[in-house]
């Protein structure tokens, strides 16, 4: 269904669709249209010209009707290139199937196979097939079918490993599956988009394919017609009757045009890299569009480093355009940690991304605020100056550093390319800094993994990586998000340790992005909670995670278990964040909150001073925290 | 300072063999690994001879009815490979499993099968293990179709019972994967690893994927679960609280060996080995 909505959004996918619709449809009706018999031969009127009579596109060297010949074509060349395609896929993506499922020997045997097809030239291998078998169509199309196989094996085989490796592949076995039940049940529909795909894109070829085995007299023998033995025997009186030859050619041409667009167009469709609701070539920036509300608005805090005001991003959505992040304000001073937690889809990686303008344009854009590094308007500056604050003022360490570092790019060249160098600084001394860097974030060994690439490493040395090249030209303000989240817990307290050196030493601003209150805590000096997009509570690390204000800060530090506290009671927050497009109006917390009233539900609710620096966004906080006390 | 990397720093002596502690159930092991080894490449086709890893190396382990037996270590350790041979999706290199003290030989259709009547799993990334080309219903029903060959309508029934159990509404079987959350997937698998009612179920890093808010609701069911007596749980975790929270029984591991083994509020409060001591400390130092 939404395949289909895809598909008729684009043009040329439709123009093709059209085209192959008509086609088909000739080919169908050919024996209900009223035309004369394809074969019947009238000496007497060979090589009538176009527009004779009773012969729309005239007649061929023995008088054959051309028109009737190239319907009738049409249907033996679409018949025979859908037949050669179903078989090339079904033994292709057996063969696919069966070698990524089983693995092993069974896998390089098959593949060793496969490899020796292609090892051929392409058509000569099909020539040798049909030398083998004899000419006629139906050897013709089995050796077209037969040298398109090992592209569906390679295709499907190729697709299928990602997914046997599946736990839900695992999991059918542990069902009591068999074998074949699990390929037919688990694997094929998942490989099957993939497999219409590249039959879509590949018939148009194969229908070529055939017509230039007919043409060199090796598929549809006399007196049979298919678009390619039209060709061939029109090349006899190409110069006496061109229309002859011309007629088969448009066909067969506009055919395999209309076939490949048709293809294109379902590759395109079924891609779920297209599926966003915004089309369009991601930004290097993140847009900004700040209508009415325009900048934000009160004094500026000018010793801070950041000074995060009024800061909201909106993401269109197929149901418009919502906020993730509204009303976003922080400061940050020189040397300052500031932790953001907070459930995933809180909005703390848009939050973090949002400051040098990093968050995804489309389907994100900035629609308010300010964000001023070391006094620099950021989502004010053009394109090169964006470039340069980022790296030299703030820098970025993501969750996993896998998909940030080129994989085919040793360790060192990119951390020497992440460093910016001074005006008259050599090769020699950028190196220098580079060893420097690793030796700096601690990596064992660094000249051992200045030589590596990024897969040999393991994650917590990559994420020492992702350091040093953040930290590549000292940068004001480094953000990391959820730099440990991937490591387990004893890499997470080296990599916990290494920030908190980084800390101490280089007096960085750190904003420290996590869904651990114990680790923000640990590390931190004030923590920001964030829920549904907006900053709940704000104040002193160690305050905030001892004596909660806002209720939702409360429930999530209270479900999180602490060791050597094996009998706390964990209560989870019942049901789930509101999403971006269903936010409740009033206090977003509110149909989970055990404190809510009628009040939380009236309206919006502002971040309030509370006491010691603290900040927070609940109408009920004094009451409560008196009930606590 | 010294800079710890990422490889513990070496011990001047190899713990061997950890220590026992009598804390386990008294009657006979429903499942027993018995010194299983598990060892991944070397050999090769074409002479590329590359010595083998050995991912988990002679460990024996012996689960009680009832029980929840904890798998500790770092990311490496061998936890996953030895959780993956415990329900017969992995092959012991050397060694074998026991089930009711009657030796499988995994490499038969027939002893898998009864294997996976009893021991189930649920998986660590939620996403993953779910096909996204089916309803969540139709995978939880997979197990009772495979290895019950129940009819439709008892399968429907127990579908809507489980979900149920698992705090969602029968309605929701309905729906495919990509609908639903990290923690609400991870409670569908659960509900699939109960649904041919087995003895042991098998959890491999089940919320080291999810938020704390999220964790905090599996860990919840876990618990009801565990209260519920009869099933034994193996819960495999790097994290040292979560399973403090959750073990009757603790198993450390380091490079594929047992380096230490008891009574999981003992272990994790008073650690003998300096390896266990080292997790702990981990641990500890980035919780406020
Ligand atoms: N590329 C995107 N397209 C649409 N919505 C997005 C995109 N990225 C994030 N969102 C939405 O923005 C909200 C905040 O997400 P995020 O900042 O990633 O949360 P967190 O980092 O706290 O887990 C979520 O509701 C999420 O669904
Ligand atoms: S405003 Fe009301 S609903 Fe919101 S957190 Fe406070 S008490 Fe709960
Ligand atoms: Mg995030």
């Amino acid at each position: 269904m939404s395949v289909l909505v895809r598909l008729a959004r684009q043009p040329f996918a439709l123009a093709g669709l059209a085209l192959v619709a008509v086609f088909a449809a000739l080919a169908l009706a050919a024996p209900l249209l009223p035309l004369p018999d394809p074969d019947a031969t009238e000496p007497a009127n060979r090589l009538a010209a176009l527009g004779a009579a009773g012969h729309l596109l005239g007649t061929d060297q023995l008088g054959r009707d051309v028109l009737a010949r190239l319907i009738f074509g049409l249907r033996v060349s679409l018949a025979v290139g859908v037949a050669a395609t179903l078989a090339a896929a079904l033994v292709g993506g057996t063969v696919g199937l069966v070698a990524a499922f089983y693995g092993r020997w069974v896998d390089g045997l098959l593949m060793r196979l496969v490899d020796v097809l292609m090892a051929f030239p392409y058509l000569l291998l099909a020539l040798a097939v049909v030398a083998a078998l004899g000419p006629g169509l139906t050897n013709a199309a089995l050796a077209i079918a037969i040298v398109n196989v090992p592209f569906f094996a390679r295709a499907v085989r190729g697709q299928a490993l990602g997914i046997v490796r599946q736990d839900y592949v695992a999991a059918a076995r542990l069902a009591g599956f068999s074998d074949l039940r699990i390929l037919l049940s688990e694997v094929l529909p998942n490989v099957a988009p993939l497999l219409i795909v590249t039959a879509a894109t590949t018939i148009g070829w194969m229908i070529l394919e055939t017509a230039g085995l007919s043409f060199l007299g090796l598929g549809a023998q006399p007196p049979q017609a298919d678009l390619g033995s039209m060709l061939g025997d029109g090349h006899k009186v190409v110069v006496a009757a061109p229309h002859v030859a011309a007629a088969p050619g448009v066909v067969v041409f506009v055919l395999v045009v209309g076939l490949n667009l048709l293809g294109d167009g379902l590759r395109d469709a079924l891609d779920p890299r297209m599926k966003g609701v915004e089309s369009g070539a991601p930004q290097p920036a993140t847009r900004v569009e700040r209508g009415m509300t325009g900048a934000g608005s009160g004094p500026n805090d000018s010793a801070a480093v950041l000074d995060v005001r009024a800061l909201t991003t909106a993401f269109a959505t197929p149901r418009g355009s919502f906020p993730a992040i509204r009303d976003v304000s922080f400061t940050l001073q020189a040397g300052e940690a500031l932790g953001i937690v907070g459930e995933s889809g809180s909005g703390k990686s848009v939050t973090a991304l949002s400051l040098a303008r990093l968050a995804p344009t489309p389907p994100g854009t900035i629609v308010s605020g300010e964000v001023r590094i070391g006094g620099a308007d950021v989502l004010g500056l053009g394109l090169d100056r964006l470039r340069r604050l980022r790296g030299d003022r703030i820098a970025y360490v993501f969750q996993d550093p896998l998909t940030t570092l080129n994989p085919l790019m040793r360790i060192e060249a990119q951390i020497v390319e992440a460093i910016r160098p001074a005006p008259g600084e050599g090769a020699k001394a950028v190196r220098t800094r580079a060893s420097a860097l690793m030796a700096d974030v601690g990596l064992p060994d660094p000249e051992r993994i200045a030589r590596a690439y990024p897969h040999e490493l393991s994650g917590g040395q990559r994420q020492r990586v992702g350091v040093a090249m953040a930290l590549a030209n000292a940068p004001d303000v480094l953000v990391a998000d959820e730099p440990t989240t991937a490591l387990d817990a004893t890499t997470q307290g080296r990599i916990l340790e290494l920030f908190a050196r980084i800390r101490r030493e280089r007096g960085a601003a750190l904003i420290f992005v996590s869904h651990d209150v114990g680790v923000v805590a640990c590390l931190c000096d004030r923590i920001v909670v964030m829920y549904a997009g907006e900053i709940v509570e704000e104040g002193p690390a160690r305050v905030v995670a001892a004596r909660p204000l806002h209720p939702y800060a409360a429930r999530l530090i209270a479900c999180a278990p602490r060791l050597g506290q094996p009998d706390k009671s964990l209560a989870p927050i019942p049901g789930a964040p509101p999403a971006i497009d269903a936010r409740p109006d009033g206090c977003a917390f509110a149909p989970r909150c055990d404190h809510a009233v009628a009040a939380c539900r009236a309206g919006p609710i502002g971040l309030e001073e509370a006491m010691e620096g603290r900040r927070v966004r609940c109408i009920r906080w004094r009451e409560l925290s008196g009930e606590a006390a | 300072m010294r800079l710890p990397g990422d490889s513990p720093p070496p011990h001047a002596e190899e713990p061997k063999g950890g220590r026992r502690v009598e804390a386990r159930a008294a009657s006979s092991p429903l499942l027993e690994a018995r010194a299983v080894t598990r060892r991944f490449g070397g050999g090769g086709w074409f002479g590329t001879k590359r010595p083998a890893l050995v991912a988990v190396d002679n460990v024996s382990l012996p689960l009680g009815p009832g029980e929840t037996l904890g798998i500790v270590g770092e990311s490496g350790s061998g936890k996953s490979t030895l959780a993956r041979m415990l329900v017969g999706l992995l092959q012991p290199s050397a060694g074998d499993l026991a089930l009711d003290g009657e030796a499988l030989d995994l490499g038969r259709g027939a002893d898998r099968r009864r294997l996976q009547r009893r021991a189930q799993m649920v998986f660590q990334d939620p996403a993953s293990a779910m096909n996204p080309r089916k309803t969540v219903g139709a995978s939880v029903e997979a197990p009772m179709i495979g290895l019950k060959g129940w009819d439709a309508p008892r399968r429907k029934a127990r579908v809507a019972e489980l979900f149920a159990r698992v705090g969602l509404a029968p309605e929701h079987a309905a729906r495919h994967p990509h609908e639903f959350s990290g923690g609400q997937l991870q409670r569908i698998g659960i509900a699939r690893a109960l649904s041919a009612d087995p003895r042991i179920v098998v959890l491999d890093e089940p919320v080291s994927a999810l938020d704390v808010s999220v964790q905090a609701q599996v860990l919840a069911l876990l618990r009801e679960l565990r209260a519920g007596g009869g099933l034994s749980l193996v819960f495999v975790s790097h994290d040292l609280a979560v399973v403090e929270a959750l073990c009757d029984r603790v198993v450390v591991m380091r490079r594929g060996r047992v380096v230490e083994e008891g009574a999981c509020r003992a272990v994790l409060s008073a650690p003998r080995e300096d390896y266990t001591r080292e997790l702990i400390q981990a641990a500890r130092r980035f919780a406020a």
